[in-house]
């Protein structure tokens, strides 16, 4: 098992889905999907900056970048080693 | 040459008369919009003709063809007739962008029932006061959302009916909720369309001001003259086009222009329900060969973030008119889309109370990149002098946008708040909040709001609802609400907190206040940032003074602090 992909994705489970949602994965689509809005994404991306005491530039922080788990452990693994 | 054709002649011979013989409707007859957006295409000979492309997220596809949206919203109708609605029950909308919300919608209004749509990433308080307010009979939602709905409804006790479209059966249905499938249900082919006439309300949409909660802006019937006309001539729509509005009917675009004005004139729409990315996007507009557009500034600018590589990958020739509306539409993006389709984004301008377009770059004539425009024949408008309310008489000034009111998509009031309704007239104009100026050329440029509401990637925040929420979180004592610039969404939320005693600022904090305020009101509303501070700046009589933190944040002069507390 991935820790970092666990906390992600319990994350996102505790803090953008309805408790009735259908579960998800680590390739389920979080922006295109409708879970995690660009508004959103701010809150989602300040937890990763938090949790992991990283920066992620706003360049970097694009909805395909934020679009499953697996692609937002991608990104968080670009600034920090974990 | 587009359906407007000129400008000068349009307005020389304008009466929204034109618009009631083309849709065959005369006054003091029945009038009503579900019918006139499904009954009539079909008794016009377009019963064949696909009327809604629908593209979930996962590539899932649906296509329903102008008889499908007549059956179905016959069979929507009588679902929610034999549940006991009457004409003038609120029914709330509370859904993704799926078939059922866009069918619902027709399908209410055939009832009489008034249809109250309402965006399906509310959370639950921004939710609850809309539905006590309109004390709402019957609410459609998903599974998805219906957990939302369940933690409000002991507190709405006019809510009877919970309708949920896409019930599996997995789990027990609870108190008041009922399961409906919209296409697994016998279609019922003749409805008895309840005879709505042209002052018999229709749509309730709620929006934010400066102070109070949400109002809910009261539509009637009449509405289509406008919506109808305005969707013809603004956003050029013709038989043969495939139309793309990507405004999420929870809000008054979607409804107005990605409802009522596609429909009422036969044309094919597609709808994405996706979030966004500009692959997505692009690949949307190949696939199904979009030939108008009408979308948000906010989105653009985000497409433009994607940069111009992503755009070769795809064939947008199809692409012929494209619009904008929600904010201010910057001239980069027009010059931007110039370069990159070929042609400009033309901006237009209305509120949720105006009910259509009133000021806007017309198709065929020259945009000017940053104007609003001009008014749409019919609608009188000026720029008011804000000390007298009279026009200023000369081009130039800067003053707030006033709208004579007649038209027939003009909001007719304000829900169980005819008050505010009053205060949004003086000296027989109806105030927009908007501030802007007009060219020698009769050409509006937009300047700011004129009161302290934000608007945030093209939808309206009030200060006070996110303030009073802020509140409810255990750790802040005090907070004032201000925007801020941002690159993408023109302006964002920004709170200014001070903390109750045992508390201390921190990044963690800050983070569960922004969720706790996403969760409860929306993701619009949170603040993109929160700045803890020690005190706020108060006048002497203890009202806090938004203007001077908007100031700081804009970098902008802060003016007269005579008044301040602490001074």
């Amino acid at each position: 098992m991935d820790e970092l992909k666990e906390i992600i994705k319990n994350y996102i489970i505790n803090e953008y889905l309805e408790p009735d949602s259908d579960p998800i994965t680590y390739d389920t689509p979080l922006i295109s999907g409708g879970i995690v809005d660009s508004f959103s994404m701010v809150s989602l991306k300040r937890f990763l900056e938090n949790k992991y005491n990283i920066q992620i530039p706003d360049e970097k922080a694009t909805p395909e970048a934020f679009d499953s788990v697996n692609k937002i452990a991608e990104l968080v693994r670009e600034f920090v080693k974990v | 040459m587009s359906n407007f054709g000129s400008y000068e002649e349009r307005v020389k011979s304008f009466s929204w008369a034109l618009s009631e013989q083309e849709l065959s409707y005369q006054p003091g007859q029945v009038i009503n919009i579900g019918w006139y957006c499904s009954d009539r295409i079909c008794q016009m000979g377009k019963a064949d003709k696909v009327a809604l492309i629908w593209e979930g997220f996962t590539g899932e596809k649906k296509v329903f063809t102008y008889n499908d949206l007549r059956l179905y919203s016959n069979t929507i109708a009588k679902f929610i007739t034999d549940l006991g609605i009457k004409a003038g029950d609120r029914i709330c909308l509370f859904m993704d962008r799926i078939p059922e919300l866009y069918i619902g919608f027709l399908g209410i209004l055939k009832t009489g029932a008034i249809v109250q749509p309402l965006f399906s990433a509310f959370g639950e308080e921004s939710l609850f006061v809309r539905l006590e307010n309109a004390q709402t009979s019957a609410i459609f939602t998903q599974k998805k959302h219906v957990s939302k709905v369940r933690k409000i409804r002991d507190k709405l006790p006019h809510l009877k009916h919970i309708i949920i479209v896409d019930y599996d059966g997995k789990s027990t249905l609870q108190e008041r909720e009922v399961a409906f499938s919209m296409e697994q249900t016998e279609k019922v082919d003749n409805f008895e369309i309840y005879p709505t006439y042209a002052e018999t309300p229709s749509v309730l949409h709620y929006t934010s001001g400066t102070t109070g909660m949400p109002k809910g802006v009261q539509h009637v019937h009449y509405s289509l003259i406008s919506q109808y006309i305005t969707a013809k001539w603004v956003l050029d729509l013709r038989d043969d086009d495939i139309y793309w509005c990507t405004a999420d009917p929870g809000w008054v675009t979607g409804t107005s222009y990605g409802i009522i004005g596609p429909f009422s004139l036969g044309v094919t729409q597609c709808v994405l329900d996706s979030g966004f990315s500009a692959e997505a996007w692009y690949r949307f507009i190949e696939k199904n060969r979009v030939t108008v557009w009408y979308t948000a500034p906010t989105a653009i600018r985000s497409l433009m973030k994607a940069g111009d590589e992503i755009i070769k990958k795809f064939d947008l020739s199809s692409l012929r008119h494209l619009a904008s509306v929600g904010e201010p539409l910057n001239p980069e993006a027009v010059n931007w889309s110039i370069r990159v389709f070929g042609k400009p984004f033309h901006d237009t301008y209305w509120q949720t109370e105006t009910g259509c377009i009133v000021i806007t770059n017309f198709p065929g004539m020259p945009v000017k990149p940053g104007s609003m425009g001009r008014p749409f024949p019919g609608i009188t408008a000026t720029v008011l002098n804000p000390n007298n309310y009279e026009p200023y008489p000369e081009p130039g000034r800067i003053g707030l946008i006033g709208l004579k009111p007649g038209w027939p998509s003009m909001m007719r009031t304000y829900w169980n708040n005819e008050e505010a309704y009053r205060n949004k007239f003086r000296n027989g104009w109806y105030l927009t909040g908007d501030r802007a100026r007009i060219d020698k050329e009769g050409y509006f440029w937009f300047v700011g709001r004129d009161d302290d509401v934000i608007n945030t990637g093209g939808h309206l925040v009030s200060p006070f609802e996110v303030e009073s929420a802020l509140l409810e979180h255990q750790a802040v004592a005090e907070s004032a609400v201000v925007s801020k610039p941002d690159p993408i969404n023109m302006e964002v939320v920004k709170a200014f907190v001070t903390l109750k005693p045992g508390f201390t600022p921190s990044k963690d904090l800050e983070l569960d206040i922004m969720n706790f305020i996403r969760k409860k009101l929306s993701p619009l509303a949170m603040p993109q940032e929160i700045e803890f501070v020690d005190s706020l700046p108060k006048t002497r009589s203890g009202k806090i003074m938004r203007r001077i933190l908007h100031a700081k944040e804009w970098g902008e002069e802060i003016g007269d602090t005579s008044t301040l507390e602490n001074d």
